[in-house]
């Protein structure tokens, strides 16, 4: 059985290893085993944590032997993207100034898969401090998209979408401040999502923009997704942006809407997701893909956000802005890198300067550096202020589009995934991608992606956005559509993925 | 813009005759929150360094902070009792900076929407004269880390081979009270700044929110001193004068400052707008860092947290709360007491309020009480060079002194021979009255063989006195208060010694 395990999705390997057919620690190490032969080429982890995993795997299987009543998705192992920090496993954040640093103390959410028995393989790569949608801006080298090792695995979490893309794991965790689970997924054919803001715990999560950041599950299934974000999610008194009261029922909407029935339900089509920029054959997945949920018996109307076209100026003005911020403490003074200047005085300033300038790449320089002119005296109104305008406007949209119609909908990414290097000297290009994943994170809605087919044999993601707290509702219009596209692909869209070359991970 | 670089002064009442000072303050104050202001660290001082941190006070990446509810309530007790408006919802904001003792590379502060505004406080001086503070605002921030620069000569930065971080102060919850252009003064400007902060000090402490321990610097001043020719005229440049850490030294600071900014501008220069430091040793400010445009802390709003919205019912609750304040205790306790305004002045400018309060409530008349703590043990506590509360004398000691008295076992003279014996730590005065044999001595049998030695010692008064002339007697009295060791009931004494003549 071995061979099929890391085919299994999670649900289906957690039934498994609950029947008592798979024991936690054969689908951990299936999945090791996995991870050895094909990360070499992926370069999907940047951390593998196989004595842990297999120590946790082993005390779940000890737990169950014992007749211990184990939560839904014990024993199935689990990768982590490495902007989370996790006590006693490295922690980099994908940058070299975190190289070496081993965090002290668990993020809320790992220590929520760790009591729940999720054995974690290991870190994923990531553009550094999620900053990108290639993860070519890693420190350690680019992940490769599984579909086409030619081509970026998206970003910034493509190490944990390509993971779970290559069955190197069957869960991920992945984080989004514009679009870092979602455009991933759209390009790896998983499926992503970025709960309502204050839905899973921050305290943890290696901050970009506080007022944007969201942890969410990365998998192969809907309803993975909905187990994975039940698991991760609800309120956090680490956290005073979390939201009090309990989540919705994900996992029931999921299965729910797998039976097929979007009878009544509203689909709201956002006009400024479309047109111009949209790949032709990311259009037409889109366009087929509503006449599935009409067939479904959903009702699809066209809504105006007419401010989600000023959605990316205005990101590009907070994110930043935040970012610097956050990212100061990242000094060479406590943890992490420090470079002392090779010569001239060795002062606090001085090895800041030089533990910065050595530490951060290229594109967090550039982010830094602008954020830290838009919160500048005498800038600060012209840029920050507007912004944040912008960003109520945005809300409004949302606000007043959710009148019209229970879910909104758009292709998750313009294009199917480019070509390392295609965009790298052109950062403009390269912040278009997330152009539709935005807007969701300005208002603080969800989000889900859902692949829903090939463009020239690349995998496309359709978007659903739901309003706050109503995360259940893109479960069960995910759920629905991934069901009645499986029937007519024969099978998940990752079964037609080609074949990875197998050979021994030497790095 | 040149300054006549000068550190001429120009003569204390000089300077005020020809220019008004106008004083801004800001006094920080650590709250006695057991926890910090946005984690679970535990707050205690003197603790190991970097042994009461947490993630979240350490800045570590990933850690996130949560506001501590009760340093909200003790910023919200501070601000009604400085008369303040309490915001009905206000956020935190990041000043940016960066600096080693700020872990986060950011101060989490309140900048444009402080808790409290608007208010206003009277501080009553010396004379009892009392003057009006208003308050502009007091808002809540943290603590930063305390730094420590060794190999150097002066502990100072400059020299210093490498500096000490110590991160248990950081994260300590602060609340900063700014007043508003503190005007019309005059020459009693240094004064008005030092009845300031005291008057802060005591509401700290009355409120409870604060130990207020000066010397730990729990409170810390800065000192904005301006002048400008005339009261009619728009503010002149202020200079900052930072962490003045006690009453005095704020007073000093105030009055050296206005000595200098006057020589300046007498000289026909321009006061530049810095910091300060103030040399306790010196009695001078230098001049620190150039404040300019140049400062720029980028604030934005705090995204990590929500902002803080007191319901307005709570804000009643504290309001229903709060103690007695301090000025109008002191009004209360001399109405209770019936001292004159010297008195009581007096009284409060000893720090023996409280110890009056105590010896009365042991039963002590108030008239009784202020003549021990303001004459006998003033006198030996400024024998001692320490303050009256730190003699080792409690009120109820006091107390029970002035029963011994009042009930005849003791007199005057004998109960300052008692208090020697307490102040020695011999115990309570009924214990030292015991061991030391001090009881007054009104047995007619033990006084009459020394009154009967002392007469026939002195057969001339004797005769004097039985002429009809009582004045001499005291010089037998007094030899039987000598042979008895004083212990004698002096009034007893005479009676016998009348009877026993035939008078």
């Amino acid at each position: 059985m071995t061979s099929d395990i890391t085919r299994l999705s999670a649900s289906e390997l957690a039934a498994a290893i609950a029947g008592g057919t798979v024991s936690s620690v054969e689908a951990t190490q299936a999945h090791l085993d996995r991870i050895a032969h094909v990360d070499g080429d992926l370069n999907a982890f940047l951390h593998v944590s196989s004595e842990e995993a297999l120590a946790t795997a082993a005390d779940v299987d000890s737990r169950r032997a014992a007749g211990e009543e184990l939560g839904p998705l014990a024993g199935v192992p689990i990768a982590v993207k490495d902007v989370v920090v996790t006590k006693g496993l490295p922690t980099t954040a994908g940058s070299k100034i975190l190289e070496g640093w081993i965090p002290p103390y668990d993020a809320t959410l790992v220590e929520r898969i760790k009591a729940a028995g999720l054995p974690i393989l290991g870190k994923t790569n990531m553009d550094e401090f999620a900053m990108g949608s290639s993860t070519e801006h890693s420190a350690y080298g680019n992940t490769k998209n599984p579909w086409d090792l030619e081509r970026i695995p998206g970003g910034s979490g493509g190490g944990s979408a390509a993971a779970v893309a290559a069955h190197e794991a069957p869960l991920a965790i992945g984080t989004d401040t514009g679009g870092s689970i979602r455009q991933p997924g759209a390009v790896t054919g998983t499926v992503g999502v970025k709960p309502t803001y204050g839905g899973v715990s921050r305290y943890g999560l290696i901050a970009m923009a506080s007022s944007l950041d969201q942890a969410g599950p990365v998998t192969r299934t809907v309803l993975d997704a909905a187990l994975l974000h039940e698991l991760i999610g609800g309120h956090d008194p680490h956290d005073s942006t979390s939201i009090a009261e309990p989540l919705p029922a994900l996992a029931e909407a999921a299965r729910q809407g797998a039976t097929g029935d979007l009878s009544g339900l509203r689909v709201g089509v956002v006009k400024e997701l479309s047109g111009e920029g949209y790949q032709d054959g990311v259009s037409a997945r889109f366009t087929e893909s509503l006449d599935t949920l009409r067939s479904l018996g959903a009702q699809v109307v066209e809504v105006s956000c007419p401010h989600f076209t000023y959605a990316l100026d205005a990101y590009y003005l907070i994110m930043p802005a935040e970012a610097s911020s956050n990212l100061a403490k990242f000094d060479g003074m406590r943890f992490g890198l420090r470079i002392e200047p090779a010569d001239g005085p060795v002062t606090a300033e001085r090895v800041m300067a030089a533990t910065r300038g050595t530490g951060f790449g290229d594109e967090v320089k550039r982010r830094v550096i602008l954020g830290t002119y838009a919160l500048s005296a005498g800038y600060y109104d012209a840029y920050y202020g507007s912004a944040q305008k912008v960003r109520t406007l945005v809300q409004r949209d949302f606000a007043a589009a959710f009148a019209q119609a229970d879910v909104l909908v758009s292709p998750t990414a313009p294009t199917t995934a480019f070509k390392f290097g295609e965009k790298l000297d052109d950062p403009l290009a390269m912040y278009l991608n997330d152009v539709a994943t935005i807007p969701a994170n300005l208002a603080g809605v969800p989000g889900m992606s859902v692949p829903n087919g090939l463009s020239d044999g690349l995998p496309v993601g359709f978007q659903i956005l739901a309003p706050a707290k109503a995360d259940d509702r893109m479960y069960r219009v995910g759920a629905a559509l991934e069901a009645a596209l499986e029937k007519t692909w024969g099978g998940p869209l990752l079964a037609q993925a080609p074949e990875l070359k197998t050979t021994e991970l030497t790095r | 813009m040149t300054a006549a670089p000068t550190t001429d002064l120009v003569a204390y009442d000089d300077a005020v005759r020809r220019y008004d000072p106008v004083l801004g303050i800001e006094v920080h104050v650590e709250l006695g929150t057991r926890t910090k202001m946005f984690c679970a660290a535990e707050v205690e001082f003197g603790g190991e360094p970097n042994t009461q941190t947490t993630p979240v006070s350490l800045g570590l990446p990933g850690a996130l902070p949560v506001v501590n509810g009760t340093a909200v309530e003790y910023a919200i007790r501070i601000g009604l009792a400085l008369n303040c408006q309490i915001a009905e919802s206000c956020r935190f904001a990041r000043k940016n900076y960066f600096y080693p003792d700020v872990p986060k590379n950011f101060q989490t502060s309140q900048y444009d929407e402080p808790i409290a505004y608007d208010g206003w406080i009277d501080v009553e001086l010396e004379d009892g004269e009392t003057f009006r503070v208003e308050i502009e605002r007091a808002h809540m921030e943290e603590d930063a880390g305390k730094n420590t620069h060794v190999g150097g000569t002066t502990g100072r930065i400059h020299g210093a081979e490498y500096s000490l971080v110590d991160y248990n102060r950081a994260g300590i919850p602060l609340v900063e009270i700014v007043t508003k252009p503190i005007e019309g003064a005059g020459e009693r400007a240094p004064e008005v700044a030092r009845a300031y902060v005291q008057t802060l000090r005591d509401i700290f402490r009355a409120l409870g929110v604060s130990e207020a321990r000066m010397e730990r610097g729990n409170v810390r001043a800065d000192v904005n001193v301006s002048l400008r020719p005339s009261p009619d005229l728009p503010l002149g440049t202020r200079t900052e004068t930072k962490n003045v850490n006690s009453f005095r030294s704020v007073e000093r600071t105030v009055r050296h400052e206005i000595s200098r900014q006057a020589a300046v501008l007498d000289a026909g220069g321009v006061v530049i707008q810095e910091t300060r430091h103030w040399h306790e040793d010196t009695g001078i400010t230098t001049s620190g860092r150039v404040k300019s445009d140049a400062e720029d802390y980028r604030y934005f709003p705090e995204p990590d947290l929500v902002p803080v919205a007191p319901s307005r019912e709570w804000v009643e609750e504290i309001r229903a709360s709060l103690p007695e304040m301090p000025a109008a205790r002191r009004r209360r306790l001399q109405q209770e007491w019936g001292y004159a305004d010297a008195e009581m002045r007096d009284v409060v400018n000893a720090g023996a309020i409280d110890l009056i309060e105590a010896t009365v409530a042991g039963g002590t008349s108030p008239a009784g009480a202020r003549k021990w703590w303001m004459g006998e043990l003033a006198r030996r506590a400024k024998q001692a060079d320490v303050a009256l509360a730190s003699m080792a004398v409690t009120p109820a000691q006091i107390a029970e002194l002035e029963q011994l008295i009042a009930a005849g076992t003791i007199n005057d003279k004998l109960a300052r021979q008692v208090l020697d014996g307490v102040l020695a730590g011999e115990g309570d005065p009924a214990a030292v009255v015991r061991s030391r044999g001090l009881e007054v001595v009104s047995d007619d049998g033990a006084l009459l063989a020394a009154i009967d030695e002392a007469l026939a010692a002195q057969p001339d008064i004797v005769e004097k006195v039985r002429g009809g002339n009582q004045g001499p007697v005291g010089a037998i009295i007094g030899a039987v208060m000598k042979a008895t060791k004083g212990q004698a009931d002096a009034k007893r004494v005479r009676e016998l010694v009348l009877e026993r003549i035939g008078q």
